[in-house]
């Protein structure tokens, strides 16, 4: 489903954290934000997944409006995120934080659940076994038992996205997936992004690994201080004058060359 | 930001979180963990009464077993969602007054106690949703004030609660019920036995809850609020859910307290009985029903023990609170098990 989103802003005391943006995202394509630190990006995805409720804007979802749902209802409409600051259960093993996912496919009553009726138990079963093949995907399948207070970084990163992908989601946001990840990680994140991209999912990327954003991105999106500065391919972003004074800089835009001949 | 206040950090699930995962690879042909909680109880029940001397060791057994079943509920709230109630003795006195007003008016005291469970509940479902909005230290201070409330009816309104001094349970007794199947026991023991077997079911119940597709998001809920919304995780109904669940534990127990004691005042409800459930809990382990149990355990027994521990209660009380959280914040049974496993490898 394609999500699209349509001048949506707010203001933290006076201070318009996002400004009139807008973008499509479309199924099947990865769309990737970009900007420096403090442009905002991370406070785009709260306004989109209802954690923040937007002061200006629309979101939509094919079409149909979803602005000021709150986060579980848009949950229901086939929206899932990962968090930037993590947002794992700590306290629980690896597979019941995956499992968790499920909750919106688990057709379970809370009497079953109580006194531990067949359909509690079937639901669990069931739970157990999809976040079990989402863990074999994140790569995570060892340390499903592992208590998630005790991963590194990179893994819990991948935790978020297994996490995500058992909700049955169709539109997937996914903030610095690649943060904390080594080189081979950051490989495997990147093949596991695209394949969910391939599976017909609207994916919507924030990373700062410009070789990743730069491989696996059809469409870009560039925030600065707020509001977009500019959109398009990989190929124009990376030429684009503005982006490369406000964001890529030099550097960067070596990176994005080296990536882009790689 | 949003979220990070709703849950408290006072109750990880240490053993709790073994307790699942076994729970894991249980298939159908082993016992389901709630089975197997219920029957490590009733043997700890049997336990009891092998070993006690007199029908004062089965009145102090019948209590801990009461107060295990209301920790319980703190346990389901405190532990599993990480709310913190300093009102439940509210709940607790609603269930046993309604069984001890009931027969008063010619309401049958299995009748009564269903209705005081039923009414306990309900007041949990009305007063819930606006008061889970808050979270941490303001829901904790809300809670107080319905305890609060709950306590001045039941001791003003001497006409139909008998005021400050307490009344008088009539109705039935536990031993007519072991007759019907032929078991002749004293008073003492068949409430005992009770309070045990309904401890146990309680105990169950929160485990099958805690491993089952509400209790995971319940469990949610208590590590980021955010991340369970983002999963399609509906906060506030769960909340009102584990709230009514904790509200019907702590009424449960009152009514079961009402009818052994045979005799009820309003410091049933009063704020000094809240925190002690509460204590109760972080004491065990708010994680888990051994929590529940071992912290009902020692501090109904502690009592008994230590005479002089009446004089200084409160101190007592607000010792082991301020202990607990410096020394194992987790609490006990959490803690002996970490020192358990660390010994083991």
């Amino acid at each position: 489903m394609s999500l699209e989103i349509d001048g949506i802003g707010i203001s933290f005391g006076g201070i318009k954290a996002v400004d009139d943006v807008s973008f499509t995202a479309k199924p099947g394509e990865v769309t990737s934000i970009i900007g420096p630190n403090g442009a905002g990006k991370t406070t785009l995805f709260n306004l989109v997944s209802g954690v923040y409720a937007a002061s200006a804007g629309r979101v939509r979802i094919d079409g149909k409006d979803v602005t000021g749902l709150p986060a579980h209802a848009l949950a229901r409409r086939g929206m899932a995120r990962t968090f930037q600051n993590l947002q794992v259960f700590p306290q629980m093993s690896a597979l019941d934080n995956v499992m968790t996912g499920c909750h919106m496919q688990e057709k379970s009553n809370l009497l079953a659940d109580l006194l531990g009726l067949g359909p509690a138990r079937r639901e669990t079963d069931r739970s157990r076994a999809s976040a079990m093949a989402a863990l074999e995907r994140a790569g995570l399948a060892e340390l499903a038992h592992r208590p998630a207070s005790e991963m590194s970084y990179g893994q819990l990163k991948r935790l978020e996205i297994a996490r995500a992908l058992v909700t049955g989601c169709t539109i997937l946001l996914l903030d610095e997936p690649a943060a904390g990840c080594n080189a081979v990680e950051t490989r495997e994140v990147d093949d596991l992004i695209h394949a969910i991209a391939d599976e017909g999912k609207t994916v919507v990327l924030i990373e700062h690994d410009m070789r990743m954003v730069m491989r696996i991105s059809s469409h870009i999106v560039v925030l600065d201080q707020g509001r977009k500065i500019a959109e398009g391919g990989p190929e124009d972003i990376r030429t684009d004058p503005h982006v490369i004074a406000a964001y890529l800089g030099a550097h960067g835009a070596a990176e994005a060359e080296a990536a882009a001949h790689a | 930001m949003a979220g990070q206040g709703t849950t408290t950090d006072v109750a990880p699930a240490g053993t709790g979180r073994r307790e699942y995962s076994k729970s894991e690879g249980a298939g159908r042909r082993r016992i389901g963990p709630g089975l197997r909680t219920f029957l490590i109880f009733v043997a700890l029940v049997a336990l009891g009464a092998l070993i006690f001397p007199s029908s004062y060791f089965y009145r102090v057994g019948t209590l801990v077993w009461i107060n295990t079943l209301a920790v319980t509920g703190i346990v389901v709230l405190l532990g599993y969602v990480g709310l913190v109630s300093l009102g439940h003795a509210g709940f607790f006195a609603i269930g046993a007054y309604v069984t001890a007003i009931g027969p008063n008016y010619g309401i049958p005291s299995p009748l009564a106690m269903a209705g005081g469970v039923a009414l306990a509940g309900l007041l949990a479902l009305i007063v819930g949703r606006p008061i889970l909005k808050l979270s941490g230290y303001y829901l904790a201070i809300a809670t107080l004030g319905l305890g609060m409330l709950i306590w001045m009816v039941l001791s003003k309104e001497a006409w139909l609660t008998g005021g400050p001094d307490g009344m008088v349970v009539s109705g039935m007794n536990a031993r007519n019920l072991f007759k019907m199947v032929g078991l002749s026991l004293k008073s003492a023991e068949a409430w005992y036995w009770v309070a045990g077997l309904v401890a146990a079911i309680g105990a169950a119940i929160a485990v099958n809850l805690a491993g089952s597709p509400s209790g995971r998001a319940l469990r949610a809920i208590h590590d980021s609020d955010v991340a369970a919304r983002s999963l399609g995780v509906d906060v506030a109904k769960a909340k009102s859910r584990a709230f009514v669940i904790s509200a019907i534990y702590a009424a449960v127990a009152g009514a079961l307290l009402a009818l052994a004691n045979g005799y009820i005042t309003p410091d049933t409800g009063g704020f000094m009985h809240s925190v002690e459930m509460v204590t109760m809990a972080v004491l065990g382990g708010a994680a888990s029903v051994y929590g529940a149990l071992v912290g009902a355990l020692i501090l109904t027994a502690l009592p008994q023990v230590l005479t002089v521990f009446a004089d200084y209660e409160h101190m007592v009380l607000g010792g082991i609170m301020v202990l607990t959280m410096i020394l194992m914040r987790r609490g006990l049974v959490p803690f002996i098990a970490d020192l358990w496993n660390r010994r083991k490898s």
